[in-house]
């Protein structure tokens, strides 16, 4: 880790304009300012196909921004980075490969010597208790079983910058909650700072150091809340404190007028 | 697991009437299976039946059509008497080695080809009308071509099975390159994957079941262009086995050397299910181990 003190992720005015499969321009996201400081756990949330996945896509380095800046523990980005883990909306485990080369993969990608990186992803495998798996195909695998392969394999590397794109979104509502618990875990030890997209508040709420709500695509920062809850937390149980609530109605009045305009644009669109 | 592996675990219970409906269901499942190989049996003896009815009885032209019987002789002189062109098995070979040649080379370049167009853009914007073009050259006509061009020995029928053999693994393969998960693209670079690691890691495994279906139909292709170059001009091969066969007026002869070729396409094809299985225990579908 590098020793400035500076934010660990900051987009200045960054926009992206697509080209759609039509001709026209889509613009994902204007206009974006967001820092995330070192070891922050930040939670964007936004109305569905608001454009929040862009955010992601653009501090990763697999997308540049059409104007602007992105920043990476001060560095413009450029390309994908070796400080950076991905956890993807769906499933991105390589089905060819068992569990436990899945979690090699990126130590290998990487260049460490094989016996190191088995050491490592049994270490990890371990962690996210699926240790006796390690020869079993993904398609053997239950879908939070999957889910956690991707964390292994995506902790495995160290990130020092951990994007998560609605990473729990297909899982059941028990497997979400067990899910993000085994998250904060494996975070609290690593110091990584998180942006974690998604459209459930109440799981942005439970994780996060600061909730940003994004506004109806083109996706901008509308605002940023802070999250004063304890940690360690446990997600079930955090979710009852009275505070929770408050600020989730604080959140909610904010969020749900740009759910409302998008859901009045699709309405208009249908019409 | 298989739907049958779920339905006889209810056994072990202590519920005999849940038992006994499986060991019917088991009995009746044997029963089907025994039933659809006997109606297969008793269809090839009909049809192989009638053939040499009608053919001896002569409501059919036994000197044209030939019949069951007349092929299995015919069938059976070569293997103990040999052809006229030396051993059954030499013919034999000398066919499938050609195939197999071709076939190797023509799936090579189509894989190879299929994936670079499939990766590189570019590539595949210069390429693609070209390649278009080629494929519908009727490419059986350039059989004659490559006997000028190679001679009578091997190399021209490995050259047209090679054409034959290369279009539908190339397309494949580019089918299959084009239709990677972009999200396990995406997921290889963040974990530090290099383009090379990329195309050798992601986009080749996930496009091998596009290129395995080719693989089937293609070797099939490779048979065919191996015979039909040796029909127009070899000095061995069971082509040209049909065609002398033709040119004396032995209707069995070509029939049998049709059936060989049948039994060995069949082995082949038994050998590439065999390989394909092993390479793809990953897959769902042959989960059942």
């Amino acid at each position: 880790m590098s020793t400035d003190t500076g934010p660990a992720i900051e987009l200045r005015g960054a926009s992206k304009t697509f080209r759609t499969p039509s001709g026209g321009l889509h613009t994902a996201v204007r206009e974006l300012d967001l820092t995330v400081g070192r070891g922050e756990f930040v939670a964007v949330v936004g109305p569905t196909g608001c454009g929040k996945s862009t955010t992601l896509t653009l501090v990763s380095g697999l997308e540049e921004p059409t104007e602007g800046e992105v920043l990476v523990a001060g560095e413009p980005v450029e390309g994908v980075g070796d400080k950076v883990g991905f956890v993807f909306q769906q499933d991105a485990t390589f089905p060819w490969r068992t569990v436990l080369s899945n979690v090699m993969a990126g130590p290998r990608f990487r260049g460490v010597p094989k016996a190191e990186a088995k050491a490592k992803a049994r270490e990890w495998l371990a962690r996210v208790g699926l240790a006796s798996f390690e020869d079993r195909y993904p398609h053997q695998l239950s879908g939070g079983q999957r889910k956690r392969v991707a964390l292994a394999a995506t902790f495995v590397n160290d990130p020092e910058i951990l994007l998560m794109d609605e990473p729990f979104s297909a899982l059941d509502v028990q497997t979400r909650a067990l899910m993000s618990d085994e998250l904060l875990e494996l975070w609290e030890g690593t110091g990584a700072s998180v942006v974690f997209v998604t459209h459930d508040l109440e799981e942005s709420i439970a994780l996060a150091d600061k909730v940003v709500v994004m506004t109806a695509g083109p996706a901008t920062v509308k605002q940023v809340f802070d999250i004063d809850l304890p940690r360690p937390r446990k997600v079930e149980s955090v979710r009852l404190l009275p505070e929770f609530i408050d600020i989730y109605r604080e959140i909610w009045e904010s969020l749900g007028e740009e759910v409302r305009i998008t859901r009045e644009r699709g309405a208009a669109d249908v019409a | 697991m298989s739907p049958e592996a779920a339905t006889t675990l209810p056994v072990t219970g202590t519920d005999t009437t849940k038992a006994g409906r499986a060991v019917t269901r088991a009995r009746a499942a044997r029963r089907r299976k025994l039933l659809i190989g006997g109606a297969r049996v008793l269809l090839l003896v009909a049809v192989l039946g009638l053939w040499e009815a009608l053919s001896r009885a002569a409501v059919i032209d036994p000197f044209n059509f030939s019949m069951p019987s007349k092929i299995w002789d015919q069938i059976w002189t070569w293997t103990t008497h040999g052809t006229a062109l030396g051993s059954l098995g030499e013919q034999v070979w000398f066919t499938l080695h050609e195939a197999l040649v071709g076939w190797i080379i023509g799936v090579i370049a189509g894989v190879v080809f299929g994936i670079a167009l499939g990766r590189i853009t570019f590539l595949a914007d210069v390429l693609g009308p070209y390649i278009k073009v080629l494929n519908s050259i009727p490419r059986i006509v350039l059989a004659p071509i490559f006997v000028i061009w190679f001679g009578l020995g091997p190399a021209s029928k490995v050259a047209s099975a090679v054409v034959l053999v290369f279009f539908p693994v190339f397309f494949n393969a580019f089918q299959g390159a084009r239709e990677v998960d972009r999200n396990l693209v995406a997921n290889a670079r963040i974990l530090g994957a290099s383009d090379r690691r990329v195309t050798l890691q992601v986009v080749i495994p996930s496009a091998t079941s596009w290129i395995f279906t080719s693989l089937h139909v293609s070797f099939g292709f490779a048979l065919i262009g191996a015979i039909v170059g040796e029909y127009i001009g070899a000095t061995k091969g069971v082509g040209l086995l049909v065609a002398q066969s033709q040119g004396t007026f032995n209707a069995a002869g070509v029939y049998a050397a049709m059936v060989i070729l049948a039994v060995v396409a069949l082995l082949a094809e038994g050998l590439l299910t065999f390989a394909e299985r092993r390479i793809f225990r990953w897959k769902p579908a042959d989960s059942d181990s």
